[in-house]
């Protein structure tokens, strides 16, 4: 009488060999699921701190384009002086269709209900959401301070996402900055050097008859000074990206519509 | 058994470096060493699940199926790195956002494999835990030293901390470019597995085959 048969059925299959079908199949099947089990525990119970984190991540972004980010603040608490509207690009309007907080634009852009697909693509993104959400920071008298729009387009390797603030008048540049790339680190990735993203700030969209003028280009523009944003050295492409983007969104396919009103003060 | 735990840690780091002496994991090393910190978090990374996926999977060594033993080790593997990967987004999500796909391709490093196969499967649970810490340890040393390198005479920083000021913010340090493109990273091992062999020759490799001389007509 062998051993095997005075134990359990675990030790028997413990001691079953290995190679045998059933066990194979059965191995295969215990390991997958209490794999599962663990990764998807995981993925669950830490999803909200990631949200969390993920949405910190965005309005220190916006906190840090509009300037008013420093080191150490109570983000959420400084963020709510942020209004968040949605925006529809084609009338440059408000619209209360959706709930600005939760609205996402970036994956509207992938429903073909909420978004339109580009013929002319300057800034390499294929589709684009009919709706952004963007953000206005009022002054303490409650006029318009600042509006922050979202921007993205194609770099070098990359997608860029970041954020443009203007002035109320909807003309002058306050700053830029790019939260997500995948560009060139030293080169391309420069576009997060402090000391080119100050140059931004005071340059001017359009000129005194209303053309767009802005470009970010090595040479200066006929169009002064005032419009032109210094390229990054050594990193062409990505300068050509950000200046393709930058004339996308600002232009007529972008956010014109809703600048030409807050120019008019009409917002 | 004839090593010793100690010699099961320490060899790893330079006698039997699983970079540059068994060369693997040579791919991802590129990527996550243009800064130390991505450098160091990409260590640690590494050290963790090469540990804990040799002590699993050398728990579950008499159970394994031979046919299946590959897929077997890959699904301990990869919830490990899936595991650390939603740990990093949860609670170091800067530098999760820097790490980006690199976590996830922990799973197809071959040193994680390497070890499993080459170790675990034969060894007990505690050595092959300690031979796992060792080789993650011994790739994260290479990835530091890289790093340094890059990150040091790239950026002219180390751990983000300005040491060089460079031209590009007001100082008089041009940075070499070419260190923070991946491919720099292929010299700098070469270089360092080249140190490493002049310093130890046991580990240069005797050739696999002699040009033979060839006879006139």
């Amino acid at each position: 009488m062998s051993d095997t048969q005075n134990k359990g059925l675990i030790a028997r299959f413990l001691a079953a060999s290995p190679d045998s079908v059933g066990k194979t199949i059965i191995v295969a099947v215990a390991v997958c699921l209490v794999a599962s089990m663990i990764v998807s525990a995981a993925a669950v119970s830490l999803r909200p701190v990631q949200e969390a984190n993920k949405l910190k991540d965005k309005q220190v972004n916006i906190l840090q384009v509009a300037g008013v980010y420093e080191p150490g603040i109570n983000v959420g608490e400084a963020f709510a002086a942020f209004e968040p509207q949605v925006l529809e690009l084609e009338s440059g309007a408000f619209t209360d269709q959706f709930d600005a907080a939760t609205f996402d634009d970036l994956a509207a852009a992938s429903d073909p209900e909420l978004s339109v697909a580009l013929a002319d693509d300057p800034a390499g993104i294929g589709r684009k959401a009919k709706y952004r959400v963007i953000y206005l920071l009022r002054d303490d008298a409650g006029g318009l301070d600042k509006v922050i729009l979202p921007i993205h387009g194609y770099g070098l390797w990359s997608t860029l996402y970041g954020f443009i603030a203007l002035e109320a008048n909807g003309n002058d540049i306050y700053g830029l900055q790019f939260y997500q790339h995948g560009e060139t680190p030293g080169l391309g990735a420069e576009v997060d050097n402090p000391r080119w993203k100050t140059l931004w700030q005071g340059k001017r969209l359009h000129d005194d008859a209303g053309n767009l003028q802005i470009t970010v280009a090595r040479s200066q523009p006929a169009a002064g000074a005032d419009h032109h944003i210094d390229g990054l050295a050594g990193a062409t492409l990505t300068t050509v990206g950000v200046d393709n983007l930058v004339k996308f969104w600002m232009g007529d396919q972008g956010y014109a519509p809703f600048l030409a009103k807050l120019q008019a003060g009409e917002i | 058994m004839s090593q010793t735990k100690k010699e099961l840690l320490v060899d790893p780091l330079v006698d039997n470096n699983p970079i540059t002496l068994q060369v693997l994991g040579i791919c991802s090393a590129p990527a996550v060493t243009s800064s130390l910190q991505v450098a160091f978090v990409m260590a640690l990374a590494v050290t963790f699940v090469t540990g804990f996926a040799s002590m699993f999977i050398s728990i579950l060594r008499n159970q394994i199926p031979g046919s299946i033993r590959i897929i077997v080790q890959m699904v301990i593997i990869a919830s490990l790195v899936i595991l650390v990967d939603q740990i990093l987004k949860a609670y170091a999500f800067q530098i999760s956002k820097t790490l980006s796909v690199f976590v996830g391709l922990i799973i197809t490093n071959c040193i994680v494999m390497g070890r499993a196969e080459a170790f675990a499967m034969k060894n007990p649970p505690m050595a092959s835990f300690i031979d796992g810490v060792g080789n993650g340890m011994g790739y994260g040393l290479i990835l530091l030293l890289v790093g340094f390198i890059r990150e040091l005479f790239g950026a002219g920083s180390l751990f983000g901390v300005t040491i060089l000021e460079t031209v590009n913010n007001g100082g008089w340090y041009v940075p070499n470019g070419m260190l923070l493109l991946p491919p720099s990273a292929f010299f700098i091992i070469g270089l360092i597995i080249w140190a490493f062999r002049t310093w130890k020759p046991d580990q240069i490799e005797e050739r696999e085959y002699k040009i033979q001389s060839v006879e006139a007509h």
